[in-house]
């Protein structure tokens, strides 16, 4: 479980977080939207200590993970995986010597033990076979799944995904949507997933935040947002007819 | 202010650079694959200029030398001299500024903007360190070898021109090479290529480490890791003059 308690964070006299508190549960799919500027990278960069909040405490299992020494934070960084937006695969190594990356850097294991857990990492998101390409020789949704295999190779206990459907086409975002589904439910993993893809928040949504101009502006579930009420989430949800439509069916 | 902020804030790298290494397996294959890139990969352009510098060095003392009273050996001495003290290493080092900073200031960048450096420091890894210590290291290892390569081509193509131009004979071209030579001569070239090999790396990587925004920051800090890695190498080594030669 991680906890958010009044988190807040500004830049260059700009407050972008407005003292925001969020607990995400484990083996659940935390989905926090909210419209482009919002601050939702901003929170997650904040949550895996790529930024420091001016202000508010994080926890994981009741940790402060922003008063935690750089030796005790690292422990923690073990245990997350991060999917980023562009895949963010070294480019410089193969698509098997990416996964096998963190394996070297924190775990004990002999070559062939690796390579187990790189062929069993790939094959998990349906990319066997790939071992030795470069990131530059797959395509966008390739990258986005082999992002997920290093991101799991460690077993973590923390998944978290900036934006895992942008650029990629509404097949490929199914797929990697559901893989963030069962992945979290299959290894009970504490996942956070920033979106603005409504498809997402229909497919996976356990849990949606609704970030706006900065302040947690609304919390539920995939099924109680075609129900709200809440103006600011409905110009975002509804703004297309597809979800205006999907509104009145249900 | 933002030069001292700039310098602050490399310092304040150099520190987290140093302070928490990265695990030696990989540093250590991280340095091989830079020794290759920034060292051999620097091979053929350091041969070609070093060679034609020495010839025309050779040229223009042996053309501008009119007095009888100034002995022919004058030519090789000159050309020895100009290669050892200021062309292989402060030379060499403002053109690998060009060559190697601007790739370390992209390749960096580059990362940066991808969140390739997120990614690293999301997996617990001292980014600062797993990135720049092998290309500093390499470079402090490799850039003496190629300053003496360096010193050893442009000789030659002094000793090159003598024989075919004629403009000297050879045999004063080496008497001159080879006279009152003093060892500490080399000491220094060298001390001066490993301080410059360090600003070489240094530096350019500050700039590409530091980069925010896209493609245009990335060349922008490419640019800027350059000219100042070139301004302090010529700072540096008016400042190492001074304390070693005089």
């Amino acid at each position: 479980m991680i906890e958010l308690k009044n988190i807040s964070k500004s830049f260059n006299g700009k407050q972008i977080l407005h003292g925001i508190d969020v607990v995400y549960e484990k083996g659940k799919t935390n989905l926090i939207i909210g419209a482009s500027g919002s601050g939702k990278s901003v929170l997650t960069k904040c949550t895996v200590g790529l930024i420091e909040p001016d202000e508010g405490q994080v926890l994981y299992n009741g940790k402060n993970f922003t008063a935690m020494k750089l030796d005790d934070r690292k422990e923690v960084r073990k245990k997350i995986g991060m999917l980023f937006q562009g895949g963010a695969l070294f480019d410089s190594l193969s698509v098997e010597e990416n996964i096998k990356f963190p394996l070297r850097m924190h775990a004990s294991m002999t070559e062939k033990e690796m390579q187990d857990r790189v062929n069993f990492c790939l094959g998990r998101v349906n990319m066997s076979g790939i071992n030795d390409r470069f990131p530059a020789e797959i395509s966008g949704g390739m990258q986005k799944r082999v992002g997920i295999a290093r991101a799991i190779s460690l077993g973590p206990s923390y998944l978290f995904c900036d934006e895992p459907n942008s650029g990629l086409d509404p097949g490929t975002s199914i797929l990697i949507d559901n893989l963030i589904k069962e992945l979290t439910e299959e290894f009970q993993i504490t996942t956070v997933v920033v979106t603005h893809d409504m498809n997402s928040v229909m497919e996976i949504g356990d849990h949606v935040i609704f970030i706006h101009k900065g302040h947690k502006h609304w919390e539920g579930t995939k099924d109680t947002i075609l129900k709200t009420t809440n103006k600011e989430l409905s110009d975002l949800v509804f703004a297309s007819d597809l979800m205006k439509k999907v509104r009145k069916l249900s | 202010m933002k030069i001292l902020q700039n310098i602050g804030e490399y310092f304040i790298l150099m520190g987290r650079t140093f302070s928490q290494p990265t695990k030696a397996s990989l540093i250590r294959k991280q340095i091989s694959f830079e020794l290759n890139s920034l060292g051999l990969g620097s091979m053929g352009i350091i041969t070609i200029i070093s060679a034609f510098m020495g010839a025309v060095i050779t040229l223009q003392t042996a053309s501008n030398i009119d007095s009888a009273l100034i002995p022919d050996y004058t030519v090789g001495f000159t050309a020895r001299q100009s290669m050892i003290l200021e062309f292989s290493t402060t030379i060499i080092a403002l053109i690998l500024a060009g060559k190697v900073g601007s790739n370390i200031a992209s390749e960096i960048g580059m990362m940066r903007v991808t969140e390739q450096i997120d990614a690293l420091e999301i997996m617990g890894v001292n980014s600062a360190s797993y990135l720049i210590v092998p290309k500093i290291l390499a470079a402090v290892i490799i850039n003496p070898f190629l300053a003496i390569w360096s010193m050893f081509i442009g000789i030659s193509g002094g000793y090159l021109v003598a024989e075919f131009s004629g403009v000297v004979t050879t045999d004063a071209f080496i008497e001159g090479v080879q006279l009152d030579f003093k060892m500490f001569s080399i000491y220094y070239a060298l001390i001066k290529t490993a301080v410059f090999a360090f600003i070489i790396t240094s530096i350019p990587a500050y700039y590409g480490y530091n980069v925010k925004g896209g493609a245009l920051e990335v060349g922008v800090a490419s640019t800027k890791g350059v000219v100042t890695s070139s301004i302090v190498i010529l700072i540096a080594n008016y400042v190492i003059t001074q304390l070693l030669l005089i």
